[in-house]
């Protein structure tokens, strides 16, 4: 049984009698063992659903099942199931008090899930081992580094050893170097504790380094489903880029006639050809100019990226977005409230919902 | 029960929290024992009778039964409605939202945090009690265990009040006007300085609103040495009610907000 399954999961935020469809009825099936991203451009909906699935936010339409307890009918029973890890950067932080010891932020987490002392403290151990915070549990978070919190962030999202858990934005805001060291951590809770992971992104490379399966989502939609390779598959195939020496013209119309190839052109004295699958396509045009005894002095495959995926899907390329920005879909969830204290603050909510 | 038990794991949390930077709570304790040194002196010297509406025998003793009760309020008054700033800069943090995932009641979210803050006030409160009586104060035992009662009630209803209304407004500048707005005008329709029986008949009907008028005419009654009369079950009534019907909302709040 899929340990997540949404059906028609839609959240509107109501902002001076303007309505803005955050999510618009997303289907969601994410099955045991999986890591799977949620991957979109800021305001695209990520975090509502995330936060719907999380029972932060009550879904205004649709149903659905996490970690086998209903989300509408018993959220307490998913909140003991899942573990959460709030974004880091933007409205609100990732959830550790400054003032706090990493030790005791570990142990009030066991305190919240209910989980014995004795118990708390041995997983606390082992948490600080997998995740690198070995020597820091006396240490103030005010002190940690970014990448320090932020691990201690996720440690606190499995002290209660759920089923399934999700990460919000995991690696925005850290530097290369901690983000793939994160990315090492978030692969080893799966193959050490079988957790299944949920997580939502912006980074291509991130999805792509790290997700079984992803989910594209845009205003509210999901456009797209499937693993990195099968969406970039989609998209546009892959792209072989050859070089022979000296008969370009004969190679051209020698390979133009390949089944493996949907496209050439000629650039830079070069062939550009499209092929469907570009690992085994590869060895049917070294055969073909092979027995044409045409030489060639360069070969390269190249994949579609995330970002070609992106911008066929969307129309519009996920880099185009501030780099690190917020994932401003929470600000429409602050909108009804702010509404009541101020125009200003509420037409500037209104403003950024309304430009995406 | 889970929700005590959850009451009191939010209540050790941030009790933990405070007692790292106990700067603000220093502060807070500060600020009345100004009022006592800088403004009580005035009180002693006016005429016997004009604090207590006639019964008073005047000097230092009357303008202490009047002027400490009416600080203690106060205290409780500020103290309490400002308690919003911190969850706005926790919620901020990502605290509230990691709470509010685990199996932790939500309304304990509230009531371990309001449990804390009447903790606080408590020993706020005895501080200032304490300097009262080593300025002048004398006043039966009953009485200011009486006003404790007081305390905790009003503590516990402004507390949950100013963090639920917080947790609405998620901003500090738009939280700030609105307590500023509100406790003013409540402490000075309280008649926390001088009594409202010397002002005009309009003010003194205004002052009728304000719930705290009822909880000081009752505290005061007690510190002269009247426990069991109408004001006395006028305020107590109040007071439980004021502070059932604003820790009910403010739990309102904490259950619903964003869910």
């Amino acid at each position: 049984m899929a340990i997540i399954e949404a059906r028609g999961l839609a959240r509107d935020f109501t902002s001076r009698k303007r309505t803005v469809h955050a999510v618009r009825g997303v289907d969601i099936t994410v099955e045991d063992g999986e890591i799977v991203g949620f991957l979109g451009p800021n305001g695209a909906g990520k975090t509502t659903t995330l936060r719907m699935l999380t029972t932060l936010l009550r879904p205004t339409a649709g149903t659905a099942t996490v970690a086998g307890a209903d989300l509408l009918r018993d959220p307490l029973g998913v909140r003991k199931r899942i573990g959460f890890v709030p974004q880091a950067i933007g409205q609100t932080m990732g959830g550790t008090s400054d003032n706090s010891l990493v030790i005791e932020e570990l142990f009030d987490q066991g305190s919240a899930y209910r989980v014995g002392r004795d118990e708390t403290r041995r997983r606390a151990a082992a948490l600080i081992e997998q995740l690198d915070l070995g020597g820091l549990d006396q240490r103030y978070v005010k002190t940690l580094s970014g990448g320090q919190r932020r691990r201690l962030e996720i440690a606190l999202g499995l002290v209660h050893q759920p089923q399934v858990v999700f990460l919000d934005e995991p690696t925005t805001g850290l530097d290369p170097q901690s983000r793939s060291n994160m990315w090492e951590h978030i692969r080893r809770l799966r193959s050490d504790l079988g957790t299944t992971v949920f997580l939502t992104t912006h980074y291509l490379d991130e999805a792509d380094a790290l997700c079984d399966r992803l989910f594209v989502i845009d205003h509210g939609v999901i456009v797209a489903v499937g693993t990195p390779d099968e969406l970039k598959r989609r998209v546009s195939g892959d792209v072989v880029t050859l070089s022979v020496n000296g008969a370009t013209q004969a190679a051209w119309s020698l390979l133009s006639e390949s089944p493996v190839v949907r496209d050439i052109t000629v650039a830079d004295g070069a062939l550009r050809l499209t092929v469907d699958h570009g690992e085994e396509a590869l060895p049917v045009l070294l055969r073909t100019l092979d027995g044409a005894g045409i030489t060639m002095s360069a070969i390269s495959l190249s994949r579609p990226t995330l970002d070609d995926v992106f911008l066929t899907l969307t129309g519009r390329s996920l880099r185009d977005d501030s780099p690190g920005g917020a994932d401003r879909d929470d600000t429409a969830d602050g909108a009804p409230a702010l509404a009541g204290a101020g125009g200003a603050v509420a037409g500037t909510v209104a403003g950024t919902v309304g430009k995406e | 029960m889970s929700f005590i038990k959850d009451t009191l794991f939010v209540f050790r949390r941030q009790q933990r929290l405070i007692l790292r930077v106990p700067a603000f709570v220093i502060v807070g304790v500060v600020q009345p024992i100004l009022y006592l040194a800088l403004f009580g002196p005035l009180l002693t010297k006016l005429p016997a009778g004009t604090l207590s509406g006639g019964s008073g025998s005047g000097g230092t003793a009357e303008a202490y039964r009047f002027f400490v009760p009416g600080l203690l309020i106060q205290l409780a008054l500020f103290g309490s409605t400002f308690v919003g700033f911190a969850i706005i800069s926790e919620w901020r943090g990502g605290i509230i939202e990691r709470y509010r995932v685990t199996p932790v009641s939500r309304v304990a979210l509230l009531t371990g945090r309001v449990m804390r803050d009447v903790v606080t006030l408590v020993v706020q409160s005895t501080v200032l009690i304490l300097a009262g009586v080593a300025f002048g104060l004398r006043a039966p035992l009953g009485a200011i265990l009486l006003s404790y009662v007081f305390i905790v009630l009003v503590a516990t209803g402004l507390s949950s009040v100013s963090y639920a209304t917080a947790l609405r407004l998620k901003s500090e500048d738009a939280f700030a006007p609105l307590v500023n707005s509100v406790v003013v005008p409540l402490i000075l329709l309280s008649g926390i300085m001088l009594p409202m029986t010397l002002g005009p008949g309009w003010l003194q009907g205004i002052a009728r609103v304000s719930p705290f008028r009822y909880i000081i005419d009752a505290m005061r009654d007690a510190y002269a040495g009247q426990y069991w009369n109408a004001v006395m079950v006028e305020g107590l009534c109040v007071a439980v009610g004021t502070a059932a019907v604003l820790l009910w909302l403010g739990s309102r709040v904490f259950v619903t907000e964003n869910a």
